[in-house]
């Protein structure tokens, strides 16, 4: 296989030098036409080589905890390998786990990647499963799609009749929500159990998908896997700064020109994405990024806040799964956040008492502050929750929340004196910004 | 040698056994789950905490060496 920064044997064009890297205009490629642009998939002969070309890389996990690729890759292979502890040894192949299940309500950015590359997905499937000796994938996706997951099937198997699918790829539509897509529910879900986050171990990595080593890793990270093997480490770096290396889609939404789905350079300012996206359609306040477990950041002191995940933590937001969403003047920030809190507060799955407790409360307590007329007695108990219930559950849905809702009484301080001492504003009853599935109820 | 606490939040039922056995690191919220200190427990109160992971009826507490 060719690892190096030189293009791979197999002729195909040179690696694209600027944006876009995944999502190419026009429809999607057949495999035909995949495979004359890209170059045929540089199946690794040695795994530990495209897990360190992938360190190298710096490439981080594109679902939004930002897991560094190689470290995950590398304790699935161990794993299989049968070099963890004497416990996890095992004969058989490991499972991969691509999951573009996206839950997150404001995303739509790994829909319109399976929509649009779904073969450099699917490169990113064998080269990630050759890399961890996985004998079987599943490539997961949510359910309410059809036509999408038809696509895929398609896809799947016009690279089987070709002979070009050294590991078995099963497309699976998952039902759920909001935690449905969490690493943990997802396999429990592939196991036949309930879409719910685990505590215990054993961890996906030991013992996940029938008990074998299981690598769970999202589907624009396979994406950009599939090019680090044909074009290498040092291609992937000329984008992003070193700490925040590459590109990624991001779903920008709320008060642009033009809500789309972006492919940036890491690094880039928020104010040039959103001119990428057509600039504000009306006069803007504030923008929430990192999508429902990010935060909200003042407009326009957000324009000059580069999108790594760095930069977004340190303004008191986060990368997440790439969402950007931009609220405009006319809209109520508290009221907004109050319904996403309650959308949230539904989403538990009610496995741990300070989320089945806490987020409920949460939710009650935000919507006194935007609907009502908060004393300091609601916002002392509304603060004392986001420190009760942050760190306390299976998995983030508490901690996500709480850093939302912290971020909303931060930004939109001066709402907050306005409706203490008057009451709600007109525009907390206008068309929420947010979006808030109504479909999606909370997993089983 | 130290030791931390940690607690299964999906076994544990708010029985509240561990908050009276060992007050001196965890302490119960509004609805009865335990919070528990973040510092580590030092020897001396070592055997409070092996009283108290005992004490849960679902053996939800947990007690890691640090090592």
């Amino acid at each position: 296989m060719s690892i190096t920064g030189a293009p791979a044997r197999g002729g195909q064009s040179r690696p694209p030098r600027q944006l876009p890297r995944l999502i190419q205009p026009g429809g999607p490629l057949p495999l035909a036409g995949h495979l004359s642009r890209y170059g045929p998939v540089p199946l690794p002969g040695d795994g530990a080589a495209l897990i360190a070309e992938a360190g190298r890389a710096g490439l981080a996990g594109r679902g939004g905890a930002g897991f560094p690729a190689a470290r995950k890759m590398r304790a699935v292979a161990a794993a299989v390998a049968g070099r963890g502890h004497g416990l996890l040894r095992t004969a058989r192949g490991g499972v991969l786990v691509a999951n573009g299940v996206e839950s997150e309500p404001a995303s739509g950015k790994d829909k319109m990647l399976l929509d649009r590359s779904p073969h450099l997905v699917l490169d990113g499937i064998a080269l990630a499963a050759a890399a961890v000796g996985a004998s079987r994938a599943y490539l997961c996706l949510h359910a309410g799609y059809p036509g999408l997951a038809g696509q895929l099937r398609a896809a799947v198997a016009e690279r089987e009749s070709a002979g070009i699918s050294p590991v078995g790829v099963q497309v699976t539509e998952v039902p759920g929500g909001y935690v449905a897509s969490q690493e943990t529910a997802l396999i429990s879900f592939l196991n036949g159990g309930p879409q719910r986050p685990a505590f215990v171990l054993p961890r996906p990595f030991e013992r996940g998908v029938r008990g074998r080593p299981t690598l769970v890793q999202n589907v624009e990270t396979l994406a950009h896997l599939a090019l680090i093997a044909r074009y290498g480490a040092a291609w992937f770096r000329e984008l992003g700064p070193p700490q925040s290396a590459g590109s990624a889609l991001i779903t920008v939404s709320g008060t642009v020109r033009e809500p789309s789905v972006q492919e940036i350079e890491l690094g880039t300012r928020i104010g040039d994405l959103l001119e990428r996206a057509g600039g504000p359609a009306e006069p803007p306040q504030a923008v929430l990024a990192g999508g429902y477990f990010g935060g909200w950041l003042p407009y326009p002191a957000a324009l000059n806040i580069r999108m790594t995940d760095a930069d977004l933590r340190a303004a008191g937001a986060a990368l997440g799964p790439g969402v950007l969403i931009l609220l405009p003047e006319s809209a109520c920030g508290l009221a907004e956040t109050a319904r996403t809190i309650g959308y949230l507060a539904g989403q538990s799955a009610g496995q741990c008492g300070p989320c089945l407790n806490g987020l409920p409360a949460l939710a009650t307590a935000f919507d006194e502050v935007a609907f009502g007329r908060p004393d300091g007695d609601t916002l002392g108990w509304a603060r004392q929750l986001l420190t009760l219930v942050a760190g306390r559950g299976a998995c983030h849905l508490p901690d996500g929340t709480a850093a939302l809702a912290a971020s909303a009484l931060r930004v939109f301080g001066h709402d907050l004196r306005r409706h203490a001492a008057s009451g709600p504003c007109p525009q907390a009853w206008r068309q929420p910004v947010l979006p808030e599935p109504a479909d999606s109820g909370a997993a089983p | 040698m130290s030791h931390r606490l940690r607690v299964n939040p999906v076994t544990c039922e708010a029985h509240g056994v561990c908050a009276e056995l060992f007050p001196e690191r965890i302490a119960a919220d509004p609805w009865g789950y335990p919070i528990i200190a973040p510092q580590p427990v030092p020897d001396e109160l070592l055997g409070h905490a092996r009283r108290a992971v005992a004490g849960c009826p679902t053996l939800a507490l947990l007690l890691d060496r640090l090592d």
